[in-house]
């Protein structure tokens, strides 16, 4: 038990250290702030798909009412913006509650195109309705001080807010996995009949963590939304599930670190491929920027059929192999 | 409220019967993948849009007419849908299913993106063939022969998949396949070469669906994807467990999709998924489902 809390603060201190360092290095905020949103989208998903064992194509609706939500509330009502996050959240939970209620009773592929359904159904929804600015989205969101004092317009300033939004909640997160309810959801992935057998009400455990994952998405839409003052249809759409799912898989589905790493590596790529413009290949004029979603469906391939474990699971495969070569080496 | 003219309700049912064909081509081969390789293919969509591409470059790049096109797109997509099966999906047999779901969902990713970046979104037109031209008046209303083609054949083609699986020794091998692959095997029936069988033929019937909704929808790389997710919900209505139940079911919700553009049009995109969610509270495991 020891070793694992020490394993979770280092992870914690690691990633605020440099999360802290990046803006330094000369990289725009506004890429930072980016990273930061989806980041913690794919914390969401990773909490509910890596803890549970159940794939969700659905989470772009609580990204995209998150991101609409906050967007609105700021806009249109004046909040503050702790308390149109807040809002997010509780929007991304009461539909987590919603869309996991009618899900979470079936099984895997069933699972998966339900919440892909649903979520297509609340994509309709935000087409139509009136306050979502429909193809135009809501834009130019201001940035108001945050608790009356701090302001948030200054770029640095709503890094630092977000970044420590973020680590709060990879934190909180953490905590709630080492609690008596992350323990008995870990038991209920590893086996099924033997943990309803124990007496646990094991529908109630998996859409309690179904609608934290769906609070913590609409949070990162929120902060989406208030970071680059924009909020519009490509957030609620399915294609933004997918996206989420890939930063997973490219970190490493059920590790700590891994959807952070994979939401950072997606984010640069594609601001990177969009930079590069047009590049001469040979006899080729290939325009980069127009290839973005191609590359991303390859890597997603190479991802699945490659390495399944990510980034992240790789090399705590490797260090583990390593590990246990060393104690056989010392045993033998 | 009902005060419509006739001839608008009866011209939505029939285009929403047109849909429901589609439905039921597109539910059909995912039910007949999700029997035998337990996996949703993702894929489908995009198979279908090739389908629709296939027709319109076999015209446009080769001069092929419509009527070789719809034999010679749906063999050629079959022929890439095995190899899909047989040089990617194998790979992953064996290990959770979901990684065989997010191959698929990678692969309909990379087909229509390419196909977006060399066409760009916007829809292109395909002339309904020569033959198939005018209406057919019916007395009370004109029909626009097209549509009846599409449901005509598309009820022929139900049937015949429908007669290959229940009445054929083929299907036979099939279903048994479907309930025990590993005894079925044993008893010596080469069922990796029925793998990518019904893997070609899935891929194969949805080309099929998109050959036929060329000349009514516009030729556009997004199609596939805007259809798989209204079919997926068709297909959790009707769950995976029978082949008439997907044709039923998929004609069915086509018709009362058809039903609300005339009765309440507001919700006409969202009625088959309100359907699904009614019948998730209801009959969670689908009207045609076995899984408990």
């Amino acid at each position: 038990m020891m070793t694992t809390m020490r394993a979770s603060t280092a992870i914690l201190l690691g990633l605020a250290i440099v999360g802290i360092v990046l803006p330094f290095t000369g990289l725009y905020v506004q890429f930072l702030m980016k990273c930061v949103s989806l980041a913690l989208f794919a914390v969401a998903f990773n909490f509910f798909t890596g803890n549970v064992g159940l794939l969700s194509i659905g989470h772009a609706a609580f990204f995209g009412i998150g991101a609409y939500l906050a967007g609105y509330a700021v806009k249109e009502w004046n909040f503050t913006p702790e308390l149109a996050l807040g809002g997010s959240a509780l929007a991304g939970a009461v539909l987590g509650l919603l869309m996991g209620g009618m899900a979470i009773r079936r099984q895997g592929i069933y699972f998966a195109m339900i919440t892909l359904a649903l979520a297509q159904m609340v994509y309709f929804f935000f087409v139509q309705a009136p306050f979502t600015g429909a193809e135009d989205g809501l834009q130019r969101i201001p940035r108001r001080a945050v608790f009356g004092m701090l302001d948030l317009s200054n770029d640095y300033v709503m890094y630092a807010f977000v970044l420590v939004l973020l680590v709060g909640v990879v934190w909180g997160l953490q905590r709630l996995m080492e609690a008596p309810f992350g323990q008995v959801l870990l038991a209920i992935r590893d086996n099924e009949p033997r943990a309803i057998s124990l007496g646990y009400d094991v529908q109630s455990y998996k859409l309690s963590a179904f609608a934290i994952s769906a609070a913590v998405a609409g949070l990162a839409g929120g902060i989406k939304a208030l970071t680059l003052g924009f909020a519009g249809l490509p957030d609620a759409h399915w294609t933004q599930s997918g996206n989420v799912i890939l930063m997973c898989l490219l970190g490493g589905l059920g590790t700590a670190l891994g959807p952070i790493v994979g939401a950072v590596l997606i984010v640069t790529l594609e601001s990177r491929l969009a930079s590069l413009g047009v590049v001469q290949l040979g006899p080729l004029a290939i325009d980069l920027s127009s290839k973005v979603p191609t590359i991303i469906g390859l890597i997603f391939m190479m991802c699945v059929l490659l390495f399944r474990r990510g980034i992240v699971g790789e090399i705590a495969a490797a260090v583990a192999a390593f590990r246990a070569q060393r104690l056989d080496a010392k045993g033998g | 409220m009902f005060d419509f003219p006739i001839q608008v309700l009866l011209g939505q049912v029939t285009i929403g019967l047109v849909n429901g064909c589609f439905y039921a081509i597109l539910s059909l081969g995912l039910a007949l993948i999700f029997g035998l390789l337990n996996i949703i293919n993702f894929a489908h969509g995009a198979l279908y849009m090739l389908g629709a591409f296939g027709v319109y470059l076999a015209m446009h790049k080769l001069g092929v007419n419509y009527w070789w096109s719809l034999v010679a797109v749906p063999i050629v997509v079959g022929v890439f849908g095995a190899l899909v099966e047989r040089y990617l999906l194998r790979r992953l047999a064996g290990l959770d299913h979901l990684y065989s779901l997010l191959l698929t969902f990678g692969l309909a990713l990379v087909i229509e993106s390419i196909f977006r970046d060399i066409y760009g979104s916007g829809g292109l037109p395909y002339p309904t063939p020569s033959e198939l031209r005018g209406l057919i008046d019916l007395g009370f209303m004109r029909l626009p022969l097209y549509r009846i083609w599409i449901v005509g054949i598309s009820l022929v083609v139900c049937l015949a998949i429908w007669l290959l699986i229940e009445r054929t020794r083929l299907g036979s091998y099939l279903r048994a396949g479907t309930e025990n692959a590993r005894i079925v095997q044993a008893l010596g029936i080469n069922i990796p070469l029925m793998v990518t069988f019904v893997y070609a033929l899935g891929a194969g019937l949805a080309a099929f669906a998109g050959v036929l909704a060329a000349p009514i929808y516009q030729v556009q790389p997004l199609m596939g994807s805007n259809i798989l997710i209204v079919t997926f919900a068709v297909v959790v209505i009707g769950g995976l467990g029978s082949t008439a139940g997907a044709i039923i079911t998929g004609l069915g919700l086509g018709l009362i999709e058809g039903l609300a553009k005339v009765v309440y049009p507001e919700v006409s995109s969202t009625i088959v998924f309100i359907v699904m969610m009614l019948v998730l509270l209801l009959r969670p495991a689908g009207l045609f489902g076995r899984e408990a």
